[in-house]
């Protein structure tokens, strides 16, 4: 079942609304790439599709029973774990065996039991997506997700994004058209607030 | 060249230990300065004269007891301090009405001076269990403000990650609010071991609790017996250092056992 915003209004501070009677229907599978100016309203429209803001007006069906992984535009690793114990807290059944496969597939052998401080920014980001692919999942949403990566290596792992999400749906926020590219991404140009876009 | 051996690390350590052996040995000799200047043992006692009464001391029963009792009934005051501390903490974070109860209560209890609590406690308790209340009331509200400012400051974003990845209030307790708080809880029960001992030895002194250093230091005080009072304060002080120590340690494995274990 699709998501889809029917007239969504969402305002934070109750006067300047972010969207306002806001609608989109998402595919059920795919990628679709959001880009629009600073400030235009995208965290918001990820963090209503995380769950983490309910809409104060208007309805978002077909998220009833789906759940999301979520690369967040800040990494939001737990610095007292390591990168393997931070990948393998969000898997299902044994979590290190999923954590190790995922961590050297994003091309962290070696770096598994370092802890994120001893980790360079371009690491870290490849933990917090190691963690996305690894949790069990119905969509992904991406925020940014590829900053400070190499080319060869952010290819790469949109190659991974692109087979295990082949059926499912892809959020992916960025600015960089390639990075949209990468994952075949239908573009959504977004502007605001409040929320409006065109294809 | 550099010994295989001896590591940046284990030099630091040497380092470190050599500068502490330097400083005590300076302020030894400082102190037997001083002692010769005064020439009055009754006032400053050389340290040799410290080491002998203390020598002599360590070898009655009386000082072991002494010792031991002081230190269980000061760990029970701790103790409880720091479980009423941090749920006084949840409570207060929690709870609105617990915040406008316990708030003002606790912030009271930590203006007002010990000696005031000792002396109106003197009155209601028995004198054995005065200083593990003592103790107990000067840990509390040091415990409270540490744990709700550590509740406080959890990262929002953190808890918005454990949310998306639908840890569960289980998981998201033990990984992310537990060791958020942690430096904070850690860092107020290093401080609050010191000033448990500090008040609970204070509260042994007024009371004159039985077999106690407090009650010890007040006889030798009496006695004028000035060397015993040096050695019974070295006792505490040598105590105090060894639970703190033993604290920061243990809390250092303790942190580290616990995040070796994430996501099993």
């Amino acid at each position: 079942m699709a998501i889809v915003f029917n007239e969504v209004d969402f305002s934070y501070d109750g006067i300047n609304k972010i969207l306002d009677k806001f609608s989109l229907a998402f595919p059920e599978k795919g990628a679709v790439c959001l880009s629009g100016p600073s400030g235009c309203g995208k965290t918001t429209l990820l963090r209503l599709l995380a769950g983490l803001e309910k809409p104060q007006g208007g309805i978002i069906s077909g998220m009833e029973s789906i759940h999301p992984a979520f690369v967040f535009q800040e990494n939001r690793l737990l610095p007292w774990m390591s990168a393997l114990d931070n990948v393998a807290l969000v898997c299902e059944g044994d979590g290190r065996v999923g954590a190790e496969k995922w961590l050297n597939r994003v091309g962290l052998v070696g770096n598994e039991h370092k802890m994120p401080g001893e980790l360079s920014g371009g690491m870290k980001r490849r933990i917090a997506i190691a963690r996305a692919l690894a949790a069990p999942a119905d969509f992904l949403i991406l925020d940014e997700p590829f900053t400070g990566l190499d080319k060869p290596l952010w290819k790469s792992i949109a190659d991974h994004i692109s087979d295990i999400y082949a059926d499912k749906l892809v959020i992916m926020v960025t600015h960089i058209t390639e990075h949209a590219y990468s994952l075949n991404a239908k573009v959504i140009k977004l502007n605001g607030p409040p929320l409006g876009y065109k294809y | 060249m550099m010994n295989s051996t001896t590591t940046p690390k284990n030099k630091n350590k040497i380092n470190r230990l050599l500068t502490g052996l330097g400083a005590a040995a300076f302020w030894l000799v400082m102190w037997q300065i001083i002692s010769m200047l005064v020439a009055q043992e009754l006032l400053v006692p050389a340290p040799s004269v410290v080491l002998k009464a203390l020598s002599g001391l360590i070898r009655t029963a009386e000082f072991w007891q002494s010792a031991g009792l002081s230190l269980l009934r000061i760990l029970l005051g701790f103790l409880l301090g720091i479980i009423t501390g941090s749920l006084a903490a949840i409570l207060t974070t929690r709870f609105k009405v617990a915040d406008a109860l316990l708030s003002p209560l606790l912030r009271l209890v930590r203006a007002t001076p010990v000696a005031s609590f000792i002396i109106l406690a003197l009155v209601w308790i028995k004198t054995g269990n005065l200083p593990s209340f003592i103790s107990f009331l000067m840990v509390v509200p040091l415990v409270w403000s540490n744990v709700e400012s550590g509740i406080k400051h959890i990262d929002n974003r953190l808890l918005e990650m454990a949310r998306v990845y639908r840890l569960g209030w289980f998981k998201t307790l033990i990984f992310v609010r537990i060791p958020s708080v942690m430096p904070y809880f850690m860092a107020a029960c290093t401080a609050g071991m010191g000033l448990a001992w500090k008040s609970g030895i204070a509260a042994e002194v007024i009371c004159r609790a039985p077999l106690s250093i407090g009650n010890q230091l007040q006889s030798a005080k009496t006695h004028l017996e000035t060397p015993e009072v040096f050695a019974w304060t070295i006792t505490v002080v040598l105590l105090s250092l060894m639970l703190e120590k033993l604290l920061v340690t243990s809390a250092a494995r303790f942190g580290k056992r616990f995040n070796a274990g994430g996501g099993n």
